[in-house]
């Protein structure tokens, strides 16, 4: 049996009534989702000048997410596609305006006007094709395109997800990366399986000194690249000799990226959140002379 | 929904290329009492589609909003608590939204539009 909700049933479906329900009942619920936003708003880092800000808030559910957003002092608008949770917004008097839109179809906003978006594990739904005229790639598009332009030049969009695997994640981050967005993957507590959340961050415009990923809570320096450090006294490729070879031949083997080159592409390649082996002491390491 | 919103959205079917502002339809208004507060509306005038706000909120019934802004006008009070109070405390509760282009309905209920588009808008 799986847990994830986005396996069982369409968002709209998916959360009813009774499921909207326990989102004015569960404290933990209410806690988490607090937390989640908190988070979120905290790596927007939107400018410390007392002035409220427009933000959106995609998927904005039962409005808990919006609460945490009137508290700060913004106005927000929310886009959900459940009625149900649209409903209990409603009754908790949510500050901020609700639309019952699909983000899939892209939002109907403006160019240029919003501050920023906050997105509380929603953008993982838009993976799914739930209906036979859903393309789940079409649908990311226009969602990242119409976000690209309704937000103002420099403004940050922050979604917490729960993408499913790798390649999912992969999926949503290019998808962002070819709207036009710079950014990365903030992974809070990498190695708790309870904690561990994952952050998109993304910032309209070129990429310069602010759109650099924040970092992340809980991440102990680095340990995923520790043994590469260990690793790099035995940096020196093995060399062989090289007497019997033709000139021409030893010439070009000096073209040869070296250990430093791959791990460096390594690094760049992770940092666009692409599926890479880890740095090993074989990294790039060469072959005897008798292969 | 505050005009606030209504500023913001445009009609987002497919091949519609002005979809702003969209035309108002109002079966009930209601004003809700928001706290006053000049740096977000000074910051705001500059993103809103001034126009739009007047007609818009003409059509909810209220006329007080004058027909041009000026940036020198955010240093009076008065105009501030007028555009404070079409902006923020009229809220469409119950009416319909309508494209400007292709004049396609979108219904407010309980404040909240629907603007889900079928199949063959998108």
């Amino acid at each position: 049996m799986t847990s994830r909700p986005e396996l069982k049933a369409p968002p709209e479906i998916f959360y009813n009534d009774e499921e909207a329900r326990k989102y004015t009942s569960s404290s933990r619920i209410i806690e988490i989702q607090a937390q989640l936003t908190e988070r979120a708003l905290e790596l927007l880092a939107l400018p410390d000048d007392g002035v409220p800000k427009l933000l959106l808030d995609i998927g904005c559910g039962s409005g808990l997410s919006g609460e945490t957003l009137t508290e700060s002092g913004h106005q927000w608008i929310g886009f959900d596609i459940s009625p149900s949770m649209l409903d209990v917004a409603l009754e908790r008097e949510a500050e901020g305006d609700l639309i019952l839109g699909d983000m899939g179809q892209g939002l109907g906003v403006r160019p240029g006007v919003i501050d920023g978006a906050i997105s509380i594990s929603a953008v993982q739904w838009l993976c799914n094709a739930d209906k036979s005229c859903h393309e789940p790639r079409k649908r990311l598009k226009s969602f990242f395109e119409s976000l690209y332009r309704c937000l103002a030049r420099g403004a940050r969009a922050v979604f917490q997800v729960y993408p499913e695997n790798l390649a999912q994640r992969e999926l949503i981050l290019g998808y962002a990366m070819r709207a036009g967005f710079a950014g990365g993957v903030v992974v809070d507590f990498p190695h708790s399986a309870k904690r561990r959340k994952e952050y998109l961050v993304l910032t309209c415009g070129p990429p310069s000194l602010s759109s650099a990923t924040p970092k992340a809570k809980g991440e102990d320096e680095e340990s995923c690249s520790d043994e590469e450090s260990s690793g790099d006294e035995e940096n020196q490729t093995v060399s062989i000799s090289d007497r019997h070879r033709p000139r021409k031949k030893q010439k070009l083997n000096k073209k040869v990226k070296g250990r430093e080159w791959v791990l460096r592409k390594k690094e760049q390649m992770r940092r666009k959140g692409n599926a890479v082996p880890q740095d090993t002491k074989y990294t790039a390491r060469k072959r005897k002379a008798r292969f | 929904m505050r005009l606030l919103t209504h500023n913001m959205l445009s009609s987002n079917i497919k091949g519609v290329t002005n979809g702003f502002p969209l035309r108002i339809e109002v079966e009930k208004v209601v004003e809700k009492s928001v706290d006053f507060n000049p740096d977000f509306l000074k910051n705001m005038l500059a993103k809103i589609e001034y126009k739009a706000l007047v007609e818009a909120s003409r059509i909810m019934g209220y006329a007080e909003l004058p027909d041009h802004a000026e940036p020198s006008m955010l240093e009076s009070d008065d105009f501030l608590r007028k555009f404070h109070h079409a902006l923020m405390e009229l809220h469409l509760e119950e009416g319909t939204l309508v494209c400007p282009q292709t004049g396609r309905k979108f219904p407010v209920n309980k404040g909240v539009p629907n603007m889900l588009l079928h199949e063959d808008e998108v």
